[in-house]
């Protein structure tokens, strides 16, 4: 007991000194928490920050991304959540259930820094919850295609060709240039994005009756799955999924595949992993679209900012959001992070012009729809991709496949009729989604009358 | 009379610390897992608990009617009928060889064989990956010198779960391993003297010396092994994530889905209560079947007489 009292007043008196050491100097202490790379490089970008705002001092809290979904709902259960937070835009319908984020129209609307219509519109509209903005969007990603050069020219091509039809035909092309385990495309199989990409450019909703059940076995989602289903049987992608080619890299470098859908992120890590002298056989192209001059829309990802309900300091805190959505801020975090600014005028800048690569970025961004605004998306996503599975490895009829795919999505969806049937949600997400549609020039709910 | 009550005193005091933790730990978790498993308590409810509705045995009734859960159910049985007697008898196999008079340098074989489940599971992945690739991988390329054309291990649904079970034996058979060695080294060698001197040769050497002698260990090893084995969750995790169509998603992988990517917890409790009466099952069957194994045995082992009660 002797032994244990000294130590026992030292480590109080540690703790005191830690507890203490946030007010020490009078300021308000905001925290901050950031996943992956972006909490790496957040705190540059907050010098200045703190450099024009003497009272307030940022805490960055880095999360790597494998935790942050865990330790995100946990801080909401257990009420010790920070004051902002980076927040996976497809993250935000959820943590807007749980009734954790508050609802920022009145001070979007308040703001001179937070402009919202220099936002992309799909971007936006993925903080739209039921009516209500819940985050500013901090950097955006969507997918587009990424290809070999070389194969689309010996195929006779100079570009990626803008229709369904168009780009059907210079995958045959290619696949001719190609031997018999060799493809054009690689569409992984436990990957939900393609097939839920190409319904959406068919003007899909994916959901219908205020997001409560299934709309796959409809017209536009189930002309544009078997489209995809096509492009596995017709041999212009393996029906593999991506953990059994080994490394995609190495694949695309050898031509074993030659395109992949996929975001920004590849930009880097092609350029780095491609041998020097292949430093010129790829590009990117915005995605083709169902018919001519229907543009083909990808989806709207990307992270937001958010401000936590239970955030004590949500004035000082909604400052900083303010600051990281200026476009010098976001023009820096370009620099220091590669991730690709939410605001449009930053991209009229000749960094991102000038590169081929990343402008076609750009045009894709101005077509991007989001995903059904509901916390079981992210399950009916991998339900999706079952069936898209189910289709290509067993050749499974695909009408019979899409019934069951609504079957099991209506059962997902049952707590949310129930509770939209007892009142206890309100009715405006499906509405948004079919303007959002409607103002990036797509013919939603039209969609699958002319075809 | 009394002096019992004291006696029953002292002892609930010097075990309540204990039961207590037992109590908060473990007990009240399992009433408040039971408990859960008739809500449909779900990421609304996290939000709003007004949301969460007492529904009964409906979510046993979904849970039984739902073709995921059979399937996966079915994968687990699979996994545990045969990747469980497989990995024991490679456990006991290499047990065999290490604890072998002939054998130099027991010692660098034991760690190198125990290696495997000291290693992280995710590391051992990315090799294995490797390993079982259709293109580069060594199992293949081996398998096309005896003209076996390429199996894709983690891609062919019929594959991945033998795929899985071979991974996991190589992973963790150096554990049971040591226990036999321990359990080999328990058994009196007078014993295989007196049987070479009767004549018995090597393999009536191991029927009826070595497996007898080896019997409480097969108890404690074929229990642990088949509790352990219906756990199965982390090599589909991070090898298949349950794919491909299903084929390696587990009962325990379902139920992580549906309680913490889905926060379906009402559903992954159900699971859970489930698992508990399968794996309860399971256990007493073949604490059956051990039981009813001596039973038989007794004529035979006619061990020393039982003393008479001399009080």
């Amino acid at each position: 007991m002797r032994r244990l009292v000294p130590g026992l007043t030292l480590s109080l008196a540690l703790a005191a000194t830690l507890l203490g050491c946030g007010n020490d100097d009078g300021r308000e202490t905001v925290t901050l928490w950031a996943m992956g790379h972006e909490g790496e490089v957040a705190r540059d970008v907050l010098v200045e920050f703190e450099a024009a705002h003497p009272d307030i001092r940022v805490v960055v809290q880095q999360v790597p991304w494998s935790a942050a979904h865990e330790k995100l709902v946990t801080s909401v259960v257990g009420r010790s959540t920070p004051d902002v937070s980076q927040l996976g835009n497809t993250w935000i319908a959820e943590f807007a259930a749980l009734g954790a984020l508050e609802p920022l129209d009145s001070r979007v609307e308040a703001s001179t820094a937070v402009e919202r219509t220099d936002f992309f519109p799909g971007i936006w509209d993925t903080n739209v919850v039921q009516g209500e903005t819940y985050g500013v969007p901090w950097y955006v990603d969507t997918r587009l295609l990424f290809y070999r050069t070389d194969l689309l020219e010996r195929a006779g091509y100079d570009s990626i060709p803008s229709t369904w039809a168009g780009w059907k035909a210079s995958l045959a092309a290619m696949k001719s240039k190609l031997g018999p385990d060799d493809y054009p495309l690689f569409f992984p199989v436990n990957e939900w994005p393609p097939p839920v990409i190409f319904g959406l450019q068919n003007g899909s909703t994916l959901l219908r009756e205020n997001d409560t059940r299934g709309a796959f076995a409809e017209r536009p989602f189930r002309d544009a799955f078997a489209f995809f289903v096509e492009l596995f049987e017709d041999g212009y992608t393996p029906g593999v999924a991506n953990n059994e080619i080994g490394n995609l890299y190495q694949e695309f470098s050898r031509g074993h595949v030659n395109g992949f859908i996929t975001g920004p992120w590849n930009l880097g890590e092609l350029r780095n992993r491609l041998p020097a002298e292949q430093a010129g056989v790829w590009s990117t192209s915005p995605l083709p679209g169902p018919e001519p001059g229907v543009p083909g829309v990808s989806l709207a990802g990307g992270s937001s900012l958010v401000l936590f309900r239970n955030s004590a300091r949500k004035d000082a805190a909604w400052k900083l959001i303010e600051y990281l959505s200026l476009p010098e801020t976001q023009a820096r975090f370009y620099d220091l992070s590669g991730d690709l600014p939410a605001r449009a005028s930053v991209w009229e800048s000749p960094t991102f012009q000038s590169d081929p690569r990343l402008a076609a970025f750009g045009d894709q961004l101005a077509h991007v729809v989001s995903t059904p605004k509901i916390p079981e998306w992210e399950q009916i996503a991998t339900v999706v991709q079952e069936h898209a599975e189910l289709a290509v490895r067993t050749g499974a009829d695909i009408d019979s496949t899409l019934s069951q795919l609504d079957r099991r999505v209506n059962r997902i969806l049952e707590k949310r009729r129930w509770l939209y049937e007892h009142g206890k949600l309100a009715s405006a997400s499906h509405d948004r989604a079919i303007e959002t549609l409607q103002s990036i020039g797509l013919r939603a709910g039209t969609a699958g009358g002319g075809r | 009379m009394s002096r019992l009550g004291y006696q029953n005193g002292s002892a609930a005091v010097f075990l309540a610390p204990a039961l207590g933790l037992l109590l908060l730990f473990f007990f009240l978790p399992v009433v408040i897992g039971v408990f859960l498993s008739l809500t449909d308590f779900d990421v609304y409810a996290i939000g709003n608990p007004g949301t969460a509705r007492m529904v009964g045995l409906a979510n046993y009734q979904y849970v039984l009617g739902d073709a995921t859960f059979w399937k996966a159910l079915r994968n687990t049985l699979y996994f545990v009928v045969v990747g469980g007697p497989l990995s024991v008898l490679t456990s006991l196999g290499v047990a065999l060889l290490l604890s072998h008079r002939a054998l130099r340098l027991q010692g660098i074989f034991r760690t190198i064989y125990f290696a495997p489940v000291v290693t992280t599971l995710v590391a051992v992945a990315i090799v294995w990956r490797y390993l079982y690739h259709p293109r580069y991988g060594l199992i293949d390329h081996v398998l096309s010198h005896f003209g076996i054309s390429p199996i894709d291990w983690l891609g062919d649904p019929n594959w991945a779960m033998p795929a899985i079970i071979l991974l996991a034996i190589w992973k963790n058979f150096g554990y049971n391993m040591l226990i036999f060695v321990a359990g080999l080294q328990s058994i009196p060698t007078e014993l295989y003297e007196a049987a070479s001197i009767d004549g018995a040769g090597a393999w009536r050497r191991f029927v009826h010396v070595t497996v007898p002698g080896l019997r409480p260990t097969f108890l404690f090893v074929g229990l642990t092994t088949m509790i352990g084995y219906f756990q199965l969750f982390a090599e589909p995790y991070v090898m298949t994530q349950g794919g491909p169509l299903g084929a390696t998603r587990s009962l325990v992988l379902h139920m992580y889905e549906q309680g913490f990517r889905w926060w379906r917890i009402g559903e992954a409790s159900t699971l859970a209560v489930l698992l508990l009466l399968i794996t309860l099952v399971a256990t007493l069957v073949q604490l059956g079947m051990q039981r009813t194994r001596k039973t038989n045995e007794i004529p035979r082992t006619a061990g020393p007489a039982p003393r008479g009660d001399a009080a």
